[in-house]
């Protein structure tokens, strides 16, 4: 993507001023994406981003700019501009050897999205748009989005490390709308993996036109939820996102350090029930997380964060790791060139449990059940967290019976974490998802088995 | 057209090179923008982070027979911006024919003079913005015995500006700035940490105010201190000004034309009507140069203007971008949002509540038992803008007999947005803006589920 001697002097510009490290993050984006809504195909839009971010670190000190002006000269304003955090005075001219790292892929890619013709994308949502309308005279509206993207990226630095990957994404997603004598409900159901185009000859985009009508039509009858304390049964694969923010935030070494985590200074200790096992997997084929190589260059390792219950690890960027002699575990990312790197999680999940998940219904006299949630969101201080249901059923004497309308969920990590009695056998990944902190974005997964816990709060009205 | 500064030709002088490639029976438009940005990010009493950042772009729209096609370029690179003309030429291809679909023609409103250009900021040097960072974080570990530490203490502005050239002969170029003091603190007693931010907004540099985000951020993170979960029950909610601005954001997209058009909106129907208690009026202008979402010119290039959405709880009407306003059979309101990565969506640019009477503290002397919403979580998975449902994470402090009384964590409050607009029974005359351009007021909200133990 650059050439290795402009890398080079790059970087020895970056330190000229003195710095304990340089590093160039090069990234190349092409993106493609494509918007049916009220019946017509609205527009396709092509993108390109193209750049580079520069980065000096001298002691606590880092300095960052970026650039999409990749010319000998654009790269040596930026590092210069970088280097300004870094006047310490000493520096001088330093020599990088660089050592080519190479990481092997999560997955192959067999059809690159940009080897597809337009109208092949656009058919995909004439096809989820009319699957979603056939669902049900009640489906008043159909929104249906292609993304596709691929983003090449390069890391260098003044260790000497050099590496690169090649970062495909495809994504369908639709959201339906049903219209009744209670008023307009949503449905929504998205597919997303690391891989190209195959991912259309292995999923059938009807099924998810017909999956976010039934989603909407399903709560058109919907009751009001409850409001107050009560168990919750998290449905497989739909509930990942709880452990995002009941404890997955809370693990990011970068907020440990700063005393902003409920769960710094508790390695060792059980915080969970025996049963669960958190991992966070950059790994993961073709999960919306994976990746060969985060953001830092480093190469992406399935890190287990809690094991039966007891905290093993946190997460851990380049300069958390740096700062504490330890190594990196994969979790260093951005959104873009023009981002610096932080703490984030890629794909985490709890494993699955001895517990068999129509048991785990049955002894539940009264309750909800979540069969998907939408987002969360945690205050990592003190580990509240909420979280969005968007397909919630009522539990009376251990059946699921009446559909419930949309609320949040709220309840404190360390205390979910430590109560939940009881895991399921039957894990599944969830939905594609996107991460948010600090005003960056970077896509994620999860997944988790049917699971219990015996008192969160549901933010309802009845 | 507005006169551009010399040296400030090329973003327009681009934008125009490639309208001005229109082909019979072809129009093209051509949004270009460029922005710069420094942002210090202090910690235990060094520099965590010194960003320098410069961004540009164009997004190039071309609608064909009626059918629409887009693509932008993360630079200005000549070669690249024509690469995106083409490639906007061929989606467009794949867009299907919509008789609405077209590009914005000057409309006759004139834009109003604002002055949205710090003109002080871009000299400031970096060494003086690197010592408001620092500054905001001793100032905020230095108030209070329980605030030891910060998560982070920020100093952030950002310059910008934006041409857009189309075809059919909207050529306007503007450029505007902000600045602000941001810091998240962390105050601990007896084992237990809370966090809570505070700012300080403005254009200039010398706008922005250290104890102002010190006093701010100091004051929301030790009220929590001792915060327990309270007991399921219906209050009455009083809202800060900025959980007023949050509320009426959500409610602002739900005015939207698109949405209207779209089956989306359950206001859609409802112009004419009460939506809201009386006492309620709400306008969208971004020609009040109090919003840092004041601006001169719309995504399109058309004028921003004054739109008022509810007055006196009636419902006014809609917000509308060319497209809208063109299949609404109204006309633009100047409401075409974008970046360069994207087409013009339709949003409100500085949405504000007209004052009522009665300062903060007496709305919540007037109540008698609540509770004060001071933080909200979760708005994006907890409140549907189709359904209207309503259910969000609070924080805040209880009302007991008018007075602030204990504080509570870990609960919820749920509704429905027509609901809560409706049962205002009062509106605050304490305006703030927010970073967002937002304007808001304390609202008084009787009768709301709190979830909690």
């Amino acid at each position: 993507m650059l050439d290795h001697d402009l890398i080079r002097e790059t970087l020895a510009a970056a330190l000229r001023t003195g710095g304990d490290m340089a590093e160039i993050f090069v990234e190349d984006k092409a993106s493609s994406n494509a918007v049916l809504d009220d019946g017509k195909v609205e527009h396709l839009t092509s993108g390109r981003d193209r750049g580079a971010g520069i980065r000096v670190i001298v002691g606590d000190t880092t300095g960052f700019a970026h650039t999409a002006d990749l010319s000998r000269a654009g790269l040596a304003e930026a590092a210069e501009a970088a280097a300004a955090a870094a006047r310490t005075g000493g520096g001088g001219v330093r020599e990088v050897a660089l050592t080519r790292v190479e990481a092997p892929r999560p997955n192959e890619i067999a059809v690159l999205p940009e080897s597809v013709g337009k109208g092949e994308k656009v058919d995909l949502l004439r096809r989820a748009d009319a699957s979603a309308r056939a669902a049900g005279a009640a489906i008043s509206q159909v929104t249906a989005r292609y993304g596709d993207s691929r983003r090449r990226i390069l890391v260098a630095n003044s260790d000497g490390l050099l590496t690169e990957d090649d970062q495909v994404r495809t994504l369908l997603s639709v959201m339906a709308v049903a219209s009744g004598d209670t008023g307009m409900q949503t449905g929504y159901q998205s597919l997303g993996r690391t891989v190209g185009f195959e991912l259309f000859d292995r999923y059938d985009v009807e099924d998810l036109g017909r999956e976010a009508a039934e989603r909407a039509l399903l709560k058109l009858a919907a009751r009001p939820a409850p409001s107050g304390t009560m168990p919750v049964v998290i449905g497989p694969g739909g509930g990942g996102v709880l452990f995002h923010e009941a404890c997955g935030h809370g693990l990011e070494a970068d907020l440990v350090a700063k005393g902003a985590s409920v769960f710094a200074g508790r390695i060792g200790e059980r915080v969970a029930d025996p049963r669960i096992t958190l991992v966070d997997d950059g790994t993961m084929a073709e999960e919306w997380g994976a990746i060969a190589v985060d953001d830092e260059g480093s190469v992406a390792q399935r890190n287990v964060l809690i094991e039966d219950g007891i905290l093993t690890d946190y997460m851990w960027d380049l300069l958390r790791s740096r700062k504490e002699g330890r190594a990196r575990s994969g979790n260093g990312r951005r959104q873009s060139y023009k981002h610096l790197p932080m703490v984030r999680m890629t794909n985490t999940y709890v494993l699955a449990g001895p517990d068999d998940p129509d048991d785990i219904i049955a002894s539940t006299p009264k309750g909800v059940y979540v069969a998907h949630l939408g987002g969360g969101q945690v205050n990592t201080a003190t580990g509240d967290f909420v979280f969005g249901m968007t397909e919630a059923y009522l539990i009376e004497d251990g059946r699921i019976t009446e559909p419930i309308r949309e609320g949040n969920l709220i309840g404190n990590g360390p205390a979910v974490l430590g109560s939940i009695d009881a895991v399921g056998g039957d894990f599944a990944m969830g939905s594609p998802g996107m991460c948010g902190k600090d005003g960056q974005g970077v896509p994620v997964g999860d997944g988790v088995p049917t699971l219990r816990v015996p008192a969160l709060t549901v933010g309802g009205t009845a | 057209m507005p006169p551009a500064e010399p040296g400030d030709r090329d973003l327009l002088d681009l934008a125009v090179r490639v309208a001005d490639q229109a082909r019979p029976g072809e129009q093209v438009e051509a949004f270009v923008a460029r922005s710069t940005s420094t942002t210090v990010r202090a910690y235990a009493g060094e520099v965590e982070s010194l960003t320098q950042a410069s961004s540009s772009g164009v997004g190039v729209r071309v609608v064909v027979d009626h059918r629409e096609g887009f693509a932008y370029a993360g630079t200005l690179e000549e070669q690249v911006v024509q690469e995106a003309l083409e490639e906007a030429r061929d989606n467009a291809r794949f867009g299907e024919p919509d008789e609405f679909n077209g590009l914005a023609e000057p409309d006759g409103v004139e834009p109003l003079p604002l002055d949205l250009w710090p003109k002080g900021l871009p000299d400031v040097p970096t060494a003086e913005k690197v010592s408001l960072a620092l500054d905001l974080e001793r100032a905020t570990t230095r108030r209070d015995p329980r605030v030891k530490g910060v998560r982070v203490a920020m100093y952030s502005d950002g310059l910008g500006e934006a041409a857009v050239a189309t075809s059919t002969g909207i050529r306007v170029w503007d450029r505007s700035g902000t600045s602000y003091l941001m810091v998240q603190a962390l105050a601990t007693q007896d084992g237990e940490t809370q966090i809570a931010g505070g700012l300080s907004v403005g254009r200039e540099l010398t706008d922005l105010s250290v104890d102002e985000a010190a006093d701010d951020a100091v004051l929301r993170s030790t009220r929590l201190l001792g915060s327990t979960k309270p007991p399921t029950q219906r209050v009455t909610l009083v809202l800060e000004p900025r959980m007023t601005a949050t509320i009426l954001g959500l409610v602002g997209g739900m005015l939207n034309g698109d949405a209207v058009l779209k089956g989306r909106s359950p206001f859609g129907d409802r112009v004419g009507e009460a939506i809201a208690a009386p006492l309620l009026t709400f306008v969208d202008d971004p020609t009040d140069a109090r919003s840092l979402g004041a601006d001169t010119y719309d995504g399109e290039g058309l004028a921003r203007r004054r739109n008022a959405l509810v007055s006196d709880g009636v419902l006014q009407g809609f917000l509308q971008n060319t497209y809208t306003g063109r299949r609404s059979g109204t006309a633009s309101t100047g409401s075409a949002a974008r970046g360069v990565s994207s087409t013009p969506a339709v949003s409100a640019a500085a949405l504000a509540v007209a004052p009522g009477t009665g300062t903060h503290e007496e709305l919540v002397a007037g109540v008698g038992t609540g509770l004060l919403v001071t933080s909200m979580a979760g708005l994006h998975s907890g409140v549907n803008p189709v359904s209207g449902d309503f259910s969000v994470g609070v924080e805040g402090l209880m009302v007991r007999d008018g007075a602030l009384a204990e504080p509570i964590r870990e609960a919820t409050i749920a509704s429905t947005l027509q609901r809560l607009l409706l049962d205002i029974s009062a509106v605050g005359a304490d305006l703030e803006w927010l970073p967002d351009g937002t304007g808001g007021v304390t609202l008084v909200i009787p009768d709301v589920a709190l979830s909690g133990q």
